[in-house]
């Protein structure tokens, strides 16, 4: 047997076109239709074999997802094959995706046979002829990029689960990310994969099924936390013909990249989770909604459902049940407002992405008339460890009224970017400075902004607040998709306003008047702000500053109170929150005009400290406006009025001679 | 004409009309008119609606572009880390803007949401190929690669502002 579609004797018969409904159980507990021993030797075997217990050749797994193929997963790769043929070692490379710890990529697992895995970070290709020569030839470990073993540890050997970034997390949703081959069906199933769906079809009803997820207090991870429960009993209560259930993977929040990372590392689950909702449902069409600008998790999903096909797992008669559900990926097309649930509905039927109001909510009356459940991929990837742990596990993990876990995207100035998943109830110091290793260049914290462009920057004073859903919202946040962007004393609050201000016009569908129009006049409120009193024209521009100010508050509570979707009623946020935790730096830049993190360009000052500089002229080269002047070998001067501010000086200037106010 | 795209589509189905869109795009690198005809009569919907759809989403493009496509994110993890410096070295480098292809066809620049790869930032891509951690200083040196040898033109699915 070298899959699980082989046959172990004659006995066995399942196939696509004619399913057995064993199949999934005797992946994990051998042919359970006859008793032979060598039969159970075989699928032993395979188990082992498949979840790298028993093996001849070392095993060497290089984490490929987008972060490790950005960071030279691929160069590596080359020059491993390269290295092993220099060494006549025959090994096997094993795909995996991502352990979530990006900010070490290239992640390089080394298993020598019987021996534990032991995970190598920070591998370049520059390094690997010493790390192969001291792993694979020698078979010592190799310190220097050491992370940890995943087996036991000893003296010299760590665990992986002893790495401050490891420690504090709690793994549901990511607990086979970067650990098993995202590309074989055959390893999720030895790893126990579409058992929860087995479960399901086999012992219980839709409606136990139903209670069994609003029972586990499980909420969308999407962002508006609807309870998953109550969403999939209003699908299933609609007598209809046909039902939908869409997978949203429109990931579309700049600064999150949860979903991307799941659906490239674990795309099994995903789709076990999807098929265990469209039974509950009665669903038997289903679409999985991907960003395009996600080429790899969109080729990982394809191959996904074509190996469910091939299995059986897919298609009519799922394991011999009355049950049929057939899976689709459809590509998105760069729209942010397509995250939305009504206006996803509109891209998949061929239409302008744009939301329609709510209610008929898709439930009801969703994709071409015909009720529609849709859930987030973390939500269906948290689905099947309910279903196969039970909802009691579920529900004692978090807080009182958020339960599980959450799955956030690390990044901006922290120093171990990456994805983390933590329990509900977790406070967000013990993310950012536990987990994330604080800020680097041993810098000032200054905020984190947590729920992309709906979300809110949420100062140090609040840093005790507990990850969830409740006291996120009373802070003036949101959970959102889980983004979260540390900012340090080098960030501007007015500039970040600006940032994702500018980020929600351009992306604003244009259909309701509130978010359309709103959001452009508070764009142009906040623009007004950084500049300097020289392109100040006139006594009315001043006016118009300070009269805008003092309508920005009243502007974006018209605008979530008015909008359409739920894009426009919180695209205000940003602002709001930076009004509320950062007044004082608005008001710098306001009657100071002066920028205290040195980041809007308009207030900002730049001179040549004339004691260091060697007036060796790069500046000079580098400047687009011409504003630098100076004898050869002579200290340089700029000239203000001249000055673009665009800082090439700065970057260029090798003896840090260039100052800025 | 386009008649290898169309056997994968039913024809009158209004919900290909997004799909179809991206195939063609996969072909030349972007729209033209008679194609944008071709779709709409085979989808069975006015060339209204298939303008409507195709400059509401960003992915799409009505103009062909350079040989080399430079997407500079501008996601919020690249912004913390200064990425509009970044793009504004490489379109003092290049001397365009965002959304403009340079006049020797060679270069195009675009501007991302995010690219997902947030823990690198900043980040651009050319070609699909990523350059992570960037500094201001180092973007004359990653054109250069560029400029010598033009690679065959990969139509990917990217994003772009600036339709015309």
């Amino acid at each position: 047997m070298k899959t699980f579609l082989d046959k172990c004797c004659n006995e066995c018969w399942h196939t696509p076109e004619k399913p057995c409904e064993l199949f999934v159980r005797c992946c994990s507990e051998g042919p359970l239709c006859h008793h032979d021993k060598s039969c159970q030797d075989k699928f032993t075997n395979l188990t082992n074999r498949l979840k790298y217990l028993e093996h001849e050749v070392p095993i060497i797994f290089i984490g490929m997802g987008t972060c490790g193929l950005a960071a030279g997963a691929q160069k590596v790769e080359d020059a491993i094959i390269a290295e092993l043929k220099k060494f006549n070692i025959s090994a096997h490379i094993e795909v995996t995706g991502c352990v979530g710890y990006c900010a070490k990529e290239v992640i390089v697992d080394i298993k020598l046979p019987g021996q534990d895995r032991i995970s190598y970070c920070e591998i370049t290709p520059k390094i690997v002829p010493k790390f192969i020569q001291k792993t694979l030839v020698e078979k010592a470990i190799f310190k220097e990029k050491l992370l940890g073993t995943y087996g036991k540890p000893s003296e010299e050997l760590d665990s992986i689960n002893d790495d401050p970034f490891f420690k504090h997390q709690l793994k549901i949703v990511l607990e086979n990310c970067g650990v098993i081959n995202p590309n074989s069906i055959d390893t999720y199933l030895a790893y126990g994969g579409f058992k929860g769906f087995d479960k399901v079809i086999r012992l219980l009803k839709p409606e136990e099924v139903i209670k069994n997820i609003i029972d586990s207090g499980l909420k969308g991870r999407g962002g508006a936390g609807f309870p998953t429960g109550k969403k999939w009993e209003l699908a299933f209560k609609m007598k209809t013909d046909q039902k939908y259930l869409i997978c949203n993977a429109d990931e579309g929040d700049p600064g999150a990249f949860m979903d991307r990372s799941v659906l490239e590392s674990d795309p099994f689950r995903v789709v076990e989770g999807m098929l265990i909702a469209a039974y509950a449902i009665g669903a038997s069409k289903g679409y999985v909604y991907c960003r395009a600008e996600y080429p790899l998790a969109i080729k990982r999903l394809e191959n996904t459902i074509k190996q469910c096909k091939e299995y059986g797992l897919l298609g009519n008669n799922i394991l011999d049940s009355d049950f049929s559900f057939d899976l689709k990926v459809k590509k998105g097309a760069g729209a942010f407002v397509c995250g939305e649930e009504t206006a996803l509905i509109a891209s998949i039927e061929g239409k302008r992405g744009m939301p329609r109001p709510r209610p008929p909510f898709p439930s009801i009356s969703g994709l071409f008339g015909k009720p529609t459940c849709i859930n987030n991929v973390e939500t269906f990837a948290n689905v099947a460890g309910i279903v196969n742990r039970g909802s009691e596990w579920f529900s004692s993990i978090g807080t009182a009224n958020s339960k599980g876990t959450k799955v956030f995207a690390l990044s901006g100035k922290i120093k171990n970017t990456g994805l983390v998943e933590v329990p509900m109830g977790t406070t967000l110091e013990d993310i950012v400075f536990k987990i994330g290793g604080g800020i680097p260049f041993n810098k000032q914290f200054k905020a984190v902004q947590i729920g992309g462009p709906s979300g809110g920057c949420l100062p140090d004073s609040v840093m005790k607040t507990q990850v969830d859903y409740q006291s996120l919202k009373e802070v003036g946040a949101m959970m959102g998709s889980g983004g979260f962007v540390v900012m340090d004393e080098d960030t501007c609050m007015v500039d970040v306003a600006k940032y994702f201000l500018t980020f929600i016009q351009t992306e604003s569908c244009g259909k309701c008047v509130p978010c359309r129009e709103g959001t452009k006049r508070m764009l142009e409120i906040i623009e007004r702000i950084p500049v300097s009193y020289k392109n100040t024209k006139n006594k009315k521009d001043q006016l118009q500053r300070f009269k805008g100010i003092v309508h920005l508050k009243r502007l974006g509570d018209v605008i979530r109170d008015t909008s359409l979707c739920g894009l426009g009623q919180s695209a205000p946020n940003p602002v709001l929150s930076g009004l509320r935790y950062f007044k004082d730096e608005w008001e710098t830049h306001l009657y100071d005009r002066e920028c205290p993190a040195g980041v809007c360009k308009e207030l900002l000052t730049y001179t040549i400290d004339n004691s260091i500089c060697t007036g060796c002229g790069v500046c000079v080269r580098k400047c687009a406006a011409d504003a630098i002047m100076g004898e050869k070998n002579q200290a340089h001067y700029i000239i203000e009025d001249k000055c673009i501010k665009c800082g090439m000086c700065l970057e260029s200037c090798r003896f840090q001679a260039i100052n800025v106010n | 004409m386009h008649s290898q795209i169309f056997q994968d589509y039913p024809p009158k189905d209004k919900s290909s009309l997004i799909p179809l869109l991206q195939d063609v795009q996969n072909i030349y690198g972007y729209l033209p008119e008679d194609a944008l005809q071709e779709i709409a009569d085979y989808v069975g919907l006015p060339l209204s609606r298939v303008y409507g759809v195709a400059t509401f989403y960003n992915q799409f493009r009505l103009i062909p572009l350079g040989e080399n496509v430079i997407k500079v994110c501008r996601g919020t993890a690249c912004h913390v880390k200064n990425s509009s410096n970044v793009l504004y070295a490489v379109e003092s480098a290049l001397n365009i803007k965002a959304g403009q292809t340079s006049r020797d066809k060679k270069f195009s620049i675009e501007v991302v949401n995010c690219i997902g790869a947030c823990s690198i930032a900043p980040v651009i891509t050319i070609n699909d190929e990523y350059f992570g951690r960037l500094t201001v200083k180092e973007i004359p040196t990653i054109l250069k690669k560029f400029t010598g040898s033009p690679k065959p033109k990969q139509a990917e699915s990217t994003t772009e502002k600036n339709l015309v």
